[in-house]
């Protein structure tokens, strides 16, 4: 029984990725629906993308949402760094499982916890919500995947070469950007990109700590939605998903190319 | 990136022991009172950078993430008004014959209702159910796909993983969205069935606790897939090979080894996608029906329709001292898997 395909093995991929993806194509396939029905196929049409465009509260809302999604997964980005480094480099400090269990509680938090709790943080503190309320509760939910994302990748990653660089002498400052920052950067760019989808996706804790002015896309969706299903949000849903596949598979391939360098390197 | 001008050659011609990145930047840079300025940074940032590591992302977690969860058992204790904020304060001065006093007002009333009330006692027994029910299913659904994963050739590997995280990179609210279409009454799935002649009256999935059920399994599969698709990567196929020729059934030998080794692996994808859907607010609200209680909906209905912040506190309380255990049980897991992958 060496590794390949057998017939049962097919057979439960090919089950398990239809039901991953059927939904998906599904939704794409009619949103080039001209009907506005969903079962019926009106013959192919693009003026769903143009109802999608002159939708203004529908562009403004995606306009704030990559403004959140840009600082969001940037600033979760140094924060997630330094947690993951402290996991995986700094064994011994006061308030460690604490620390650990900061990190990874965010991971599986039920979202309104979360978002509840930073609502009545923002409401005490007397932050005028809005824009920088969802921008923080973002980072703050978006740096634990960053920490996890970065952790795994400093473990997997010889200590000895970080240690010849210190005993070479070499600060642990300049270490880091010097020996550690290369060879950790794809973990960085998916930590971002995860975090920015996070982030794009994100429609509970939004709703908490939203104000005036800062709807999210998700928030303009998820209104529509509940009125029913519209051939104008499968446009919307189209794009994203489009967005999203493209950013992956960059994403795959940057981080394959790179692996392929190291071994030819090694060679 | 202040790191960057201590990058200057001079360092490696002679690296003594003692060179930091600061005393090379200042040689090499100390005309100018810019890089003076950053030099000292740097210099301050190497002196104390340990603490500095630690100390930014525990404290953004502590003011972001622990103190908020002090602010809402506070307010699970304070009273309802018709204020804004919508609440009473716990702690005030009364102030009376001119001398003034410190009060605290306990109030119990709001998890008494949830004790007395059975629609509270009746959604948190649901979302537990249904959280608990959904995982055996993604289990039923992510053993097959990740043991055919695990076997099929390497190369084919890497593209199988990326097609399985790929969903759960789309939107989560799009995904679920595209459930709607197809359980509709007048939807694609009827439609499908209606017209191969296996029923002649259209299903009704959507808005029940079985369209609730897809809606965790779909979304969180890929939760359940990934962490046993790790270990039965790192299992060896041998084993099971060894089972069979010495006469153990294939599907036996895949209970008694297969999953065996899993475990790990099991656990983890079992608490990932049974935490988080037992709060879950989306996928109830979208795919359920108005049957189906789930706390998660619930505390958003609290917040948002009856804005009653402290009920809705003490709903959060309660769903939180109830998930306790899991969650303990997660962070021992992720740590414990810290631990040995940092030493092997």
């Amino acid at each position: 029984m060496k590794a390949g395909f057998t017939p049962a093995t097919v057979l439960a991929l090919t089950c398990g990725f239809a039901f991953l993806y059927l939904p998906i194509l599904l939704l794409v396939a009619f949103s080039f629906n001209e009907s506005r029905l969903v079962t019926v196929w009106g013959g192919f049409s693009l003026k769903w993308y143009g109802e999608m465009l002159r939708n203004r509260q529908l562009m403004d809302a995606a306009w704030v949402t990559v403004r959140i999604g840009l600082v969001s997964a940037s600033l979760a980005l140094v924060l997630g760094t330094l947690a993951g480094v402290t996991l995986a480099r700094f064994t011994r400090f006061p308030g460690r499982t604490v620390f650990s269990g900061l990190v990874f509680a965010p991971l599986v938090m039920p979202e309104v916890i979360t978002g509840l709790s930073l609502l009545l943080l923002f409401v005490s503190l007397d932050w005028a919500r809005g824009f920088w309320t969802v921008a923080v509760a973002h980072t703050t939910f978006a740096s634990a995947y960053v920490a996890v994302i970065v952790q795994s990748r400093l473990l997997t990653f010889d200590i000895i070469l970080e240690e010849a660089a210190m005993d070479l002498g070499a600060s642990p400052l300049k270490t880091f950007f010097v020996i550690t920052l290369p060879v950790i950067a794809p973990a960085l760019v998916s930590g971002w990109l995860l975090a920015f989808t996070l982030s794009l996706d994100d429609l509970v804790v939004a709703s908490f700590t939203t104000g005036p002015g800062a709807t999210t896309l998700p928030m303009r969706i998820y209104s529509q939605v509940r009125l029913g299903v519209t051939p104008e949000i499968n446009a919307v849903s189209t794009v994203l998903i489009g967005f999203v596949t493209l950013g992956v598979i960059t994403a795959t391939l940057i981080q394959k190319r790179r692996f392929a360098d190291g071994q030819k390197r090694k060679a | 990136m202040s790191g960057q001008p201590a990058q200057t050659p001079a360092p490696y011609v002679s690296p003594g022991p003692q060179t930091t990145a600061f005393e090379v930047l200042e040689r090499t840079t100390s005309a100018f009172s810019f890089y003076g300025v950053l030099a000292r940074f740097v210099q301050w940032l190497e002196r104390s950078g340990r603490t500095l590591v630690i100390a930014l992302p525990f404290l953004w977690l502590g003011l972001f993430f622990l103190a908020p969860f002090l602010i809402v058992l506070k307010l699970s204790f304070s009273e309802t008004v018709l204020a804004v904020p919508p609440y009473a304060p716990l702690v005030a001065w009364l102030e009376e014959n001119g001398l003034s006093y410190l009060t605290v007002r306990l109030n119990l009333s709001n998890y008494l209702l949830l004790f007395e009330d059975s629609l509270y006692v009746r959604a948190f027994l649901n979302s537990l159910r249904i959280s608990a029910v959904a995982t055996f299913l993604t289990l039923c659904v992510a053993l097959p796909l990740a043991n055919a994963m695990s076997r099929a050739p390497e190369r084919w590997r890497a593209l199988l993983l990326m097609m399985v995280i790929l969903p759960f990179w789309t939107s989560f609210l799009i995904r679920v969205y595209a459930w709607i279409g197809i359980l509709k009454p007048e939807g694609i799935l009827n439609a499908v069935l209606i017209g191969l002649g296996v029923i002649s009256e259209p299903l009704t999935i959507l808005n029940t606790d079985i369209a609730v059920y897809i809606g965790i399994v779909y979304s969180y599969l890929p939760f359940m897939v990934l962490p046993i698709y790790a270990s039965f990567e790192k299992m060896d196929p041998s084993l099971i090979e060894a089972a069979v020729d010495l006469g153990s059934p294939p599907i036996k030998a895949f209970w008694t080894i297969t999953v065996r080794i899993a475990l790990p692996g099991i656990i983890a994808g079992c608490l990932l996608v049974f935490i988080p859907a037992a709060g879950e607010f989306v996928i109830p609200d979208l795919l359920g029906g108005s049957e189906t209680l789930m706390i998660g909906r619930t505390l958003w209905l609290e917040f948002f329709n009856n804005r009653d912040w402290p009920l809705a506190s003490a709903v959060a309380i309660v769903l939180l001292a109830a998930l306790t255990v899991p969650i303990v049980l997660f962070q021992r897991h992720q740590a414990r898997r810290g631990g040995t992958d940092g030493a092997s």
